[in-house]
Formats: structure tokens, C-alpha cells, sequence
């Protein structure tokens, strides 16, 4: 469980880590697809904060911040969008694919829709061996219209699966608003239709986020999948080839204004929990923690070739 | 003993499940309704519901659950009732069984096995009679086995859940009625290498999974014509074994490829390439290929007879060669 400072400070670095990718990639020094995840801080921070190191984490290819916040060594994430051995994926993921073994992330998935269905096995694993574990699930509202998702609401509700699903509704899947493609767009009244507890929550609010997440974690523990609308918001483009032809200036600008990170600032400030010179000081530690993932990663070396076929199976390179 | 293809299969995953707590069946109508073709009845009874698990009509989730669940170290059994519906599970075994383990790096495996029914013959017409088992073969990251024989049904099923990668077992329709003869404690095959079902110096047939009775028929008759052929049985389609393949067809310099899927861009192109490659100083004439015509799979038996391959198809090939050679 984080304190209202911890979890500034874990917005923070998810922000000066994303801030820093971006202009690492106008650089050239990241390639690829790469989704940044500004603005929906208070999501990863608020969720992940409650969970207990053993638990699994699923999440999609916008997942630095919840690599990060799952406890992942940002060394090791920036590694990993150098395409450095030294990352948490030995190179081989880049972005989209972050994966630690050690932490229970399976990975980052660049399929839409895609990883819920491992999640689901992963809570029926722990279900059919008797394990208390949770499996944090994260994917876009852009999900919701796929088959997969329909599939696995149903599932892990029929089979009373330890599943959080936490849909980051951030009112866009690439360049589709969310009423251009559904025609209903409650989420949470739609999914609770599955037989689970769902609802929604202001996901600019990492308080509001902290504690919907604590209610639904004590239903999820007590053996019941849970739905979270957490309604947010991507302050930068869909990935770094977005010209953002499809939504105002004016509305970015309005959504900035709720800048979960200021906000929560603000509001540590106001009550006297923090002071400026303290709030500044835990900005300037993030910062220095990037620096010195930039750092470790610059210093990282690149698979050799003779390696390319390892790992497509256990025990040998293709045949 | 004699058991069918049907109770071979059975017989294994019973003996799996007995043997081990972590292998669990689940797929469509595995349980109260004992299995779309039978394969699994009386295994509810037997092990219960939570480890035979019926599931709902949603193929992409249960095969992704069985990957997260092989993730988590259990080694599921997946049913999909034919690989005609695997399709809607294909992005849950191209883009996560296929490539989790290169993707993060060796630090996941997905130790899986996904058994499904292949092949015609059986006039269920264009939407329940096709053979994917090509498509799959052309996936790296995960194996693709075809049993042949009863032996194959029995055995295979033990060391494809003992392997660490995502296993693929696809099931001819009508061997499930095949019978033989088997020791009661059939012994563990191995799955990584072709069988020489039948030794012969005048022709190589190369085959696998439903194709392997007539090629075996074909090479009765052709017998009865003063022709030897040797027949190949692929058995595992990836990774191929070419070694096998390569000998047998340096001995008898001809080869034709049996194989159920349509010819076009398929298992039997494949092999072919590869004798070309490895082996083309030892052929005396060109490869031949017996395969599905290009058409879905029609109704009416004469119609489905004439698309799929058959022992007068075989047989056809196999003179043809010959009298160039
Ligand atoms: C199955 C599939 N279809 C299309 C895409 C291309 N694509 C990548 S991200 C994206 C938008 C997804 O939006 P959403 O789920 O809301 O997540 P967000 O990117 O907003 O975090 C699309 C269409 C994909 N990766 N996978």
C-alpha cells in the first residue's frame, strides 16, 4: 500500500520516463512504435500501488508505467527501447513488450484484446492450484469491441476467476472516439451485464483510483473478477507517427487542466503533507532516476547474431 | 489390447492426468457430452469438472487461457473440436503461444498441448473437413504433430505435454476408428523424428496423419506391379525431420508426397523444396506432389473422393515416376 508521497513520486517517474522517451526517440535512439503514457498516471500508479509483489500483471503495449510501478528496473525498461540485451526482454520486445519474470509481468501485448485472455488463464492457474493471487489486467476502452474481450468477461465470471479488469478508457483508440464505435458507451454497465462488480472511476484521480482499487482487490481476493472504468486521459499522440487529426486542441488543452500529477500535488501541498521545496526535490529525484536509466542503457550491448534463433524454442534454434 | 485411435487418445490422457495434477482438459463439450468425436468420454467421471472442464463456444479465450495457465506452470490439454474453428483462436497461438518465449527472452515457456480433428473424408463438406495442419507447420515456435497410426494416437500425447513448447496435435477424422494392436503399456514415441513405415528401393512416399493408410495400400499394390516403395511417415510437420526424409529418398532416387492439405504453398510443396535442396544429384526425376484440389471441400461423396488424395491418385503418381525414371 503506497502513501499519498509514494505515489507522487511514482506519477513522477512514469512522467519523466515518457517525457524522456519521447525526445530519446526524436533522437533516433528509440524506434519502433513507441505509446506514451502521460497524462494517465494516476491509472498505474493507483492500481499497481495496491498490489502485492506475487500478484501477475497483464498489460498492453502503452505499459512503461506499469512496468515501472510493478517494480521493474527502469534500467532495464529504457534497456529494452534501446533494444539492449541488458533489457527486461533482452532486447528482443522493444516497447510494446516489456516482460520480468521476477516482478509477474507477462508481458506487455500489442494485440488488441490480446492479453486477456492470458489473464484469465493465469487466475485459472492460481484458482486450480489453490494460490491467493491476483491478476491485474490492463487494456484501452478500444478492447471492449473486440470478440476477446466479450469471451473472457464471461469466462472469468462463469469460472469465479481472481481477475481485476482495468479498462483505461482514455476516450480513444487511436483515432476512433469511443462513440464512434460503440453504441452503447457505459462501460461498467456493459460489463457488469457479465455477472461482475464493475464500475467507474475518475482515473485523473490517483486517490479516487487508490481507493476503488482496494474495493475491488477485496472482492478479487474473496474470489470474484472486477471491472474498473478508469476514465482518463493521453495528454501526448496515440504513438509518435500522429498528426492528432481527430480531436481540438482546445479539448487536450481542457484535460491538461486536470493533470493528475499537478493535481495530486496540489492537493499534498494544501494539506500541509508536503512542501514545495520537498515537491521539487521528489521532481528532481525522478529526473536523476531517468538520467541514470538513459545511462545504463546507453552502456548496454547488442545480441550477437549467432543468438537470433535462441529462445523461439526451449531447447534449440529453429530447424 | 485392441484399441481405436479414439481410445488410444483417451488412454493417454488418462494416464497424463493420473500421473500428474497439473494436466487438466478443457475445450468444447469435454465433458457431459464426452467430447465432440467421443475422445474424452467417461473422463468427467473419472477426474471431475474442474479438471475436465467444459467450456463455452469461445475458442480465442480458452486457448489463451490455456497459454496463461501453461505460463503459470500448469500443462493444460486444450480440445478445439476442428481446426477449422482453431482459426478463431489463431491469434492466441500465432502472436502469444508462438512468440512469448522468444519475445520475453526465454523467461517464459508455453508448455501447451492443443489437440484438434483434421481432414475430409468424412462428408462434412467445406466448413468441417479442411487440413490446417500446413498452416501451423509454417509458425516457428511451436510444434506440430500428425499421428498416423494407433501407436502415434497412444503415445504421442505424453511427451508433447513433457515438452517445455506449445504442441499442436492434429487428429485425422477417421483414425479415431482405426484400430491395433497394442502392448498394454505402449511405449513413450518420440516425437521429433519421421518413421520408416515400410522399407521398399524403387520409390519413396512421403506422407503423414490420414494419408498414411493409403499410402501404406498404395504400396501393397504397387508391390503386385513389381514396384518397391518405401513409405515415409512424416509424423511431426515442425520441425521437420529431413534427415529420414533425405536417406530414403538417396536410396530410392523418386519420391512422391502424399499430404491433405491443398497443394498450392503447403506441406507437400515444402518437402519437396527441401529433397530439391538437400537431395537433387540423387533424384531421377521430379518430385510429385498428391494433394487436395483447390476447391473448399464439396459435399457429395463422389465429388469430396475426387478432391482428396487416394490410392488411385497415389498409384498414378507413383507409375508415372517410375516409367520416367
Ligand atoms: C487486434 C488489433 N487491431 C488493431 C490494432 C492496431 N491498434 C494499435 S493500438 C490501437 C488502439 C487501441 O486503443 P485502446 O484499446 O483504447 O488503447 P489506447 O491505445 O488508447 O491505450 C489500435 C487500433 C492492434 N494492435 N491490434
Amino acid at each position: 500500500m503506497r502513501e499519498g508521497i509514494d505515489l507522487l513520486r511514482d506519477m513522477l517517474l512514469v512522467r519523466h520516463f515518457e517525457e524522456r522517451c519521447a525526445r530519446l526517440y526524436q533522437e533516433s535512439r528509440i524506434r519502433g512504435f513507441l505509446h506514451l503514457y502521460v497524462g494517465e498516471e494516476a491509472v498505474a500508479a493507483g492500481v499497481l500501488g495496491e498490489l502485492e509483489p506475487d500478484d501477475n500483471l497483464v498489460a498492453t503495449y502503452r505499459e512503461h508505467g506499469h512496468a515501472l510501478l510493478k517494480g521493474v528496473d527502469p534500467g532495464a525498461v529504457m534497456a529494452e527501447m534501446f533494444g539492449r540485451q541488458e533489457g527486461c526482454s533482452g532486447g528482443r520486445g522493444g516497447s510494446m513488450h516489456l516482460f520480468d519474470a521476477a516482478h509477474r509481468l507477462f508481458g506487455g501485448n500489442a494485440i488488441v484484446g490480446g492479453g486477456l485472455p492470458l489473464a484469465v488463464g493465469l487466475a485459472l492457474a492460481d484458482r486450480l492450484t489453490r494460490t491467493p493471487r491476483v491478476t491485474a489486467c490492463f487494456f484501452g476502452e478500444g478492447a471492449v469491441a473486440e470478440g476477446e474481450f466479450h469471451e473472457c468477461m464471461n469466462l472469468a465470471a462463469l469460472w469465479e476467476l481472481p481477475v481485476l479488469f482495468c479498462c483505461e478508457n482514455n476516450l480513444y483508440a487511436m483515432g476512433t472516439a469511443l462513440e464512434r464505435s460503440e453504441a452503447d458507451t457505459d462501460l461498467s454497465v456493459r460489463a457488469a451485464t457479465y455477472g461482475m462488480a464493475a464500475w467507474s472511476v475518475d482515473g485523473m484521480d490517483v486517490e479516487a483510483v487508490q481507493h476503488a482499487t482496494r474495493r475491488a482487490l477485496a472482492m478479487v481476493r474473496a474470489g470474484q473478477p472486477c471491472f474498473l472504468e478508469l476514465r482518463t486521459y493521453r495528454f501526448r499522440a496515440h504513438s509518435m507517427y500522429d498528426p492528432e487529426l481527430y480531436r481540438d486542441k482546445a479539448e487536450v488543452a481542457r484535460w491538461k487542466e486536470r493533470d493528475p500529477i499537478a493535481a495530486f500535488r496540489g492537493r499534498l501541498e494544501a494539506a500541509g503533507v508536503l512542501s514545495p521545496e520537498e515537491a521539487e526535490r521528489l521532481d528532481r529525484e525522478a529526473a536523476a532516476r531517468v538520467d541514470d536509466a538513459v545511462a545504463f542503457a546507453e552502456a548496454g550491448t547488442l545480441e550477437p547474431l549467432e543468438t537470433l534463433t535462441r529462445h523461439v524454442y526451449a531447447d534449440r534454434g529453429t530447424r | 489390447m485392441k484399441l481405436t485411435g479414439r481410445e488410444a487418445m483417451r488412454q493417454a490422457m488418462r494416464r497424463a492426468m493420473a500421473a500428474d495434477d497439473r494436466v487438466f482438459l478443457m475445450g468444447e463439450d469435454v465433458g457431459r457430452y464426452g467430447g465432440c468425436f467421443g475422445v474424452s468420454k467417461g473422463m468427467l467421471e473419472e477426474f471431475g469438472a474442474e479438471r475436465v472442464r467444459d467450456t463455452p463456444l469461445s475458442e480465442s479465450a480458452f486457448v489463451g487461457a490455456g497459454i496463461g495457465a501453461a505460463m503459470a506452470g500448469l500443462r493444460p490439454i486444450v480440445e478445439i473440436m476442428t481446426c477449422n474453428f482453431s482459426l478463431l483462436a489463431l491469434d492466441q497461438i500465432l502472436n502469444n503461444a508462438a512468440t512469448l518465449r522468444h519475445m520475453s527472452d526465454g523467461q517464459f515457456g508455453v508448455p501447451l498441448v492443443i489437440r484438434m480433428t483434421t481432414g475430409g473424408g468424412r462428408q462434412l463438406a467445406a466448413q468441417h473437413s479442411h487440413s490446417l495442419e500446413g498452416w501451423y507447420a509454417h509458425i516457428p515456435g511451436i510444434k506440430v504433430l500428425t499421428p498416423g497410426t494407433v501407436e502415434d494416437f497412444a503415445g504421442m500425447l505424453q511427451p508433447a505435454l513433457d515438452d517445455p513448447d506449445p504442441v499442436l496435435i492434429f487428429e485425422h477424422g477417421a483414425l479415431y476408428n482405426a484400430e491395433a494392436e497394442l502392448a498394454d503399456s505402449a511405449p513413450a514415441v518420440d516425437i521429433t523424428s519421421a518413421a520408416l513405415r515400410r522399407t521398399g528401393t524403387d520409390i519413396t512416399l512421403i506422407t503423414y496423419g490420414g494419408s498414411l493408410p493409403l499410402c501404406l495400400d498404395a504400396a501393397d499394390q504397387l508391390a503386385a506391379d513389381g514396384i518397391s516403395a518405401e513409405v515415409v511417415d512424416l509424423r511431426v510437420l515442425r520441425p521437420l525431420d529431413d534427415t529420414t526424409v533425405i536417406a530414403s529418398v538417396s536410396r530410392t532416387h523418386r519420391a512422391v508426397v502424399v499430404d491433405e492439405g491443398w497443394r498450392s504453398v503447403g506441406i507437400a510443396a515444402e518437402v519437396s523444396a527441401r529433397i530439391m535442396e538437400q537431395a537433387f544429384w540423387e533424384l531421377d526425376g521430379p518430385v510429385a506432389r498428391v494433394c487436395t484440389a483447390e476447391v473448399p471441400l464439396p459435399y457429395p461423396k463422389h465429388l469430396e473422393e475426387a478432391a482428396l488424395p487416394s490410392v488411385g491418385r497415389v498409384l498414378d503418381a507413383a507409375r508415372e515416376l517410375v516409367g520416367h525414371g
